[in-house]
């Protein structure tokens, strides 16, 4: 690719996140993830959980970066997912439902540079979904909790900068998960006029995912499910870092979204635009 | 002559076994304003999805300026089925939207010429406004705006007056006509003969997805016949010396005859009248106009195909 023709790539980036930060509807979905860590660092707060509380909940009140982490785990749980799902179920599959799609197609934008710029945005709202929690979270834990050491789930402190780095670890981490959703959900957003539609049929994947994994049963093939590894983020927070989960989570998450950019791809180079 | 779209054998037989579009091979002339007419159902629009890469065809091929739909797309600005727009931009960041995919365009130029294009179609004072408030008329002038932002060699618009009231009708064409003038081949599909016969040099005539008639509007004229009309208080009189006069298809009714013209001259007809004592009250020789030929090739006028 030229010079000239990356950055015409750039200018078309740059509209389609105008497009994605410009709409009321996803700064509303922006600020209920928002508001997650908030009402976590209120509660504890106001009722200190016990230190044998599980998960980051009994470290909250000790160092208030573990209200970041607290909300994370709550989140990934399901409004990370449903925001995930509702903007790339709507990536291909709006454009197609408004008419908009055959507009763009004609400028033209090439079917593959189209995907490709749908995806990167995708990727970007994750990471700026995961910040929004992460971001909200540590504010409001520092300033209810204060920081200082932070002590990691093997019980080694570190300090209050090293868990910092150990909070960014993590964030990317689901950022990554949360980007191989979004790969799935621009695949079924190729196969379908209706954004909403497809936000649910994601959203409705993720859970299956999540059900399937915990039916004992089912244990051969919970390493390939999309979601087995998203958990595992705790790895990060041992001393030394642990990849024993991540690692394959990662690969996961790769896979899976090398696999469904490549299927949206597919899909999306020989299809009739009809709307 | 130089075609600006030229295709063979296009033919579209969709998933349901419908064949929309039949072996259709369209000549459109560079610097013609063509007239793709048909009623409602006959293929046109998918005709231009296949042209513009939107559609696979399912055999056959076309072309655009001389080269393959993807590569003349930049020097093509189209209208297909309808303006499309996401509704809570305004009309300019709607436009800065498909400016900004246009990996061809240049970002420094692209305020003025937005702003230019919006001019153009008379949508300037709204530009702010958001698409979800505009009016039909207004929708279906952003979506024009949106293939003027830059110079183009060939439009292709589907329906562009429609849902345009009569002032707004009249200025699309104005600036359709204004762009024609400049030099730009102008594909334009719709359903109004009126249309046709306005602005258009060519044309060519879709029916149950096949190209039933194409060249130019004297051309396809000539292809049907012309009458004359004879209006006498003795129409039977006035019939049996036109049959004389070797006209055929004679009829004669109240107050009236007629005949098909032929290779005779009008004037002697009317001596040839006057010859045989016929009191003549009026006579017109009847070219039959686009409506007429539309009929009698889609044999329905103006119903939806099925």
């Amino acid at each position: 690719m030229s010079v000239a023709s990356l950055a015409g790539t750039g200018r078309f980036f740059r509209s389609e996140l105008l497009l994605i930060f410009g709409r009321r509807r996803n700064w509303l979905g922006l600020a209920i993830l928002a508001v997650v860590p908030v009402i976590i660092a209120v509660a504890a707060k106001v009722n200190a959980p016990g230190e044998d509380e599980g998960g980051f909940f009994g470290g909250i009140t000790t160092n208030g970066l573990f209200v970041a982490l607290a909300a994370l785990s709550v989140e990934l749980g399901f409004f990370l997912p449903l925001a995930i799902s509702t903007i790339a179920g709507d990536a291909v599959a709006g454009e197609a439902n408004q008419g908009t799609l055959r507009y763009l197609l004609t400028v033209p934008v090439h079917r593959t540079r189209l995907i490709a710029v749908k995806f990167a945005a995708l990727v970007v709202f994750a990471a700026t979904a995961v910040l929004t929690v992460v971001g909200t979270g540590m504010i409001a834990g520092l300033l209810l909790f204060g920081g200082g050491k932070m002590t990691l789930l093997s019980g080694t402190e570190i300090g209050f900068w090293g868990g910092l780095g150990r909070v960014a670890m993590v964030s990317g981490y689901a950022a990554v998960c949360l980007s191989a959703l979004a790969a799935i959900g621009l695949f079924v957003s190729t196969l379908t006029e209706q954004p909403i539609g497809a936000g649910i049929a994601v959203l409705i994947l993720y859970i299956v995912s999540q059900i399937l994994d915990t039916i004992p049963q089912l244990s051969a093939i919970g390493p390939y499910l999309p979601t087995h590894y998203w958990f595992a983020f705790g790895d990060l927070l041992r001393d030394p870092v642990s990849f024993n989960s991540a690692g394959p989570g990662l690969l996961s998450a790769g896979i899976y979204t090398l696999i469904f950019t490549t299927a949206a791809w597919a899909r999306f180079a020989t299809k009739d635009v009809t709307s | 002559m130089s075609l600006a779209v030229s295709s063979e054998g296009l033919t579209k037989r969709f998933r349901s076994g419908q064949v929309a579009v039949n072996a259709v091979g369209l000549a459109v002339p560079a610097g013609s304003v063509y007239g793709f007419l048909g009623p409602n159902g006959s293929g046109k629009t998918t005709t231009i999805r296949m042209l513009l890469g939107l559609i696979e065809p399912t055999a056959g091929s076309s072309n655009l300026l001389g080269t393959t739909s993807f590569a003349a797309l930049p020097d093509v600005g189209s209208l297909v089925e309808g303006p499309a727009f996401h509704l809570y931009l305004s009309g300019r960041d709607n436009l800065r939207r498909l400016d900004a995919a246009d990996r061809h365009a240049d970002p420094a130029t692209a305020a003025a010429r937005i702003d230019e294009a919006l001019d153009r179609v008379g949508l300037l004072a709204a530009a702010r406004k958001r698409y979800r408030a505009y009016s039909l008329g207004m929708r279906q002038r952003l979506a024009l705006a949106g293939t003027l932002l830059r110079p183009r060699k060939l439009l292709i618009l589907d329906e562009p007056t429609n849902g345009l009231d009569p002032q707004g009708t009249r200025e699309v064409r104005s600036i359709i006509s204004g762009l024609a003038a400049e030099g730009t081949t102008v594909m334009l599909s719709t359903h109004l003969l009126s249309e046709v016969e306005q602005i258009c040099t060519h044309a060519g005539v879709m029916h149950l997805g096949k190209l039933v008639a194409q060249g130019s509007l004297p051309a396809l004229r000539a292809g049907s016949e012309t009458r004359v009309r004879v209006e006498t208080s003795h129409p039977a009189e006035a019939g049996r010396c036109l049959e004389a006069l070797g006209l055929k298809d004679v009829s004669s009714a109240d107050g009236e005859a007629r005949g098909l013209l032929g290779d005779l001259a009008p004037e002697d007809i009317v001596a040839g009248l006057v010859r045989a004592g016929v009191p003549v009250r009026g006579f017109a020789v009847e070219r039959p106009g686009l409506e007429e030929l539309f009929v009698h090739l889609t044999g329905e006028g103006f119903d939806v195909s099925g």
